[in-house]
């Protein structure tokens, strides 16, 4: 690991994303719109914006940093810059690294946008305080970062990796206590949702907006999530060989 | 003679059952500009690929400034250019100047050099996906430059070029072969090929010729390197091993340019 060639990696991709406008600005935009939306949608039903609002900022940022990063990498390995970066002295690591960096930090200024106009203007509340929310919010970004790179390996095009999101996310999502919670779910489904990262994310924003305290489950989810981004980013980094037939 | 930059010895790569390099000998001398020819899918990518290290070889060994090809320690050392640009097309040519000089830990200054050398100097802040095709495949070459590497290994690198501009990246090339790089450069344009010291013929995954310009013209008996390529081609027999098109005739890509 070499802190300056990963530095180098995380500034060429926040470089490239400062030349696309457009998808920074959709990035930071819509994820407030939609979470306006949501309170408007079920302004008639008190309590479920209350209950939903808070999990979304944690599946804005994985969505979001899937498919950037799914894109980017998709890129990256049909236009033949990965393998030449492969051919220089970059670890894979710093590789990994630069891009966690480039994506955490973006993931941050998103949350941070969406969570001021969800605590701000759309009156949800956090008892355990804002800074619990941006921590799984980044944590998540890395989720999705890793995943994206994970299956980036399996897609030939950007139009396949892009159909990557509804096949690795969307079943996240109706399992991750979302919809329904968890716990009235089949017990086969409640089962599976088990072994989804995503239920542990929203589990710990649901836990962060009930209690002002830090407690050991909230912990525990936290840890589970972070488990998961290192797991995934272990299996992506198996699929960048430097050698290949 | 000085120690060779590239040894190779016994290489063979197969590729979906079928083998790329059957068992290939060569040598490429250091401070040399060595061309590498042959039909297309005659090898000459995979072949700098082994040189490379990112080819998996299936026998033989490759032997790159007296290590392992692939060898950690050589990839600050060995520049490589492959045949499509690889450079990001969402950055500015500095910019992506910039990351690969920071890859290698190049000086500042360097950037400026090698821009200079490639003659994109004006170009330095335009986004790479608005250069023209020639342009974007001097960006990436002057990618691979901005390391100072021992031994730079070139894909094709003047195709789409005009002739002045090919003239210009050929006087670099000799010009970093008498500062002591070596150059391993692969091309389709015979008139490319005069200005090598060297020169190696692959067809079908093995060496139909290694030698200088000069011998290989009086080895085929004509004065015209092109015609020298079409004669050795054609009267190399095909290997039925090998042998993948059923047409013994030359690729339609060896043209005269």
């Amino acid at each position: 690991m070499n802190p300056r060639r990963t530095l180098a990696t995380a500034g060429r991709v926040l470089g490239q994303l400062r030349h696309d406008h457009r998808t920074v600005a959709l990035l930071l935009v819509v994820p407030c719109v939609l979470q306006a939306l949501f309170k408007y949608v079920f302004e008639r039903s008190p309590g479920v914006f209350d209950r939903v609002g808070l999990p979304m900022l944690g599946v804005f940022p994985v969505i979001a940093m899937f498919l950037v990063t799914v894109v980017a990498m998709v890129r990256e390995r049909t236009s033949g810059t990965l393998e030449r970066l492969l051919t220089t002295p970059l670890a894979k690591l710093d590789l990994l690294l630069g891009y966690a960096l480039a994506f955490g930090l973006l993931a941050l200024v998103q949350s941070a946008l969406v969570s001021a106009v969800a605590l701000g203007l759309l009156g949800l509340t956090v008892q355990a305080g804002v800074g619990i929310v941006l921590l799984v919010a980044v944590i998540n970004a890395l989720l999705g970062m890793a995943l994206g790179l994970l299956l980036s390996a399996f897609a030939q095009t950007e139009f396949q990796a892009v159909q990557f999101m509804p096949a690795a996310l969307l079943p996240q999502l109706l399992l991750c206590g979302l919809l329904t919670p968890r716990d009235r779910m089949a017990s086969w489904l409640h089962a599976i949702s088990n072994w989804m990262p995503l239920s542990y994310a929203v589990d710990a924003l649901v836990r962060a907006g009930h209690t002002s305290a830090i407690t050991a489950s909230l912990v525990f989810d936290v840890v589970v999530v972070l488990a998961s981004v290192l797991a995934a980013l272990a299996l992506g980094a198996a699929t960048l060989r430097r050698r290949t037939a | 003679m000085p120690e060779p930059a590239v040894e190779v010895r016994g290489l063979t790569v197969v590729r979906g059952g079928r083998p790329v390099l059957a068992g290939l000998d060569c040598t490429v001398t250091a401070g040399t500009v060595t061309g590498l020819l042959g039909p297309s899918g005659s090898g000459k990518t995979t072949l700098m690929r082994c040189v490379v290290g990112v080819q998996r070889i299936s026998a033989g060994a490759v032997i790159v400034l007296g290590q392992p090809a692939g060898t950690a320690s050589l990839r600050a050392r060995v520049g490589y250019v492959t045949q499509a640009p690889s450079v990001y097309a969402d950055l500015s040519v500095r910019d992506n100047l910039r990351y690969l000089s920071a890859l290698v830990g190049a000086a500042r200054n360097r950037i400026d050099q090698v821009l200079e050398q490639v003659g994109l100097t004006a170009h330095a802040g335009t986004l790479v996906r608005n250069l023209s095709g020639g342009e974007c495949s001097r960006a990436s070459l002057a990618g691979a430059l901005v390391g100072d590497p021992t031994l730079l290994v070139l894909d094709e690198p003047t195709v789409g070029l005009d002739p002045v501009l090919r003239r210009d990246l050929w006087a670099l090339f000799t010009d970093l072969a008498e500062q002591g790089t070596t150059l391993l450069v692969s091309s389709h344009v015979m008139d490319e090929a005069r200005r090598c010291h060297r020169l190696l013929l692959l067809r079908e995954g093995r060496l139909i010729a290694d030698d200088t310009p000069d011998a290989i013209r009086v080895r085929a008996g004509t004065d015209d390197l092109d015609e020298a390529f079409l004669r050795l081609i054609e009267a190399t027999p095909t290997e039925p091993a090998v042998a993948a098109p059923a047409s013994p005739g030359p690729d339609p890509e060896v043209t005269r340019r």
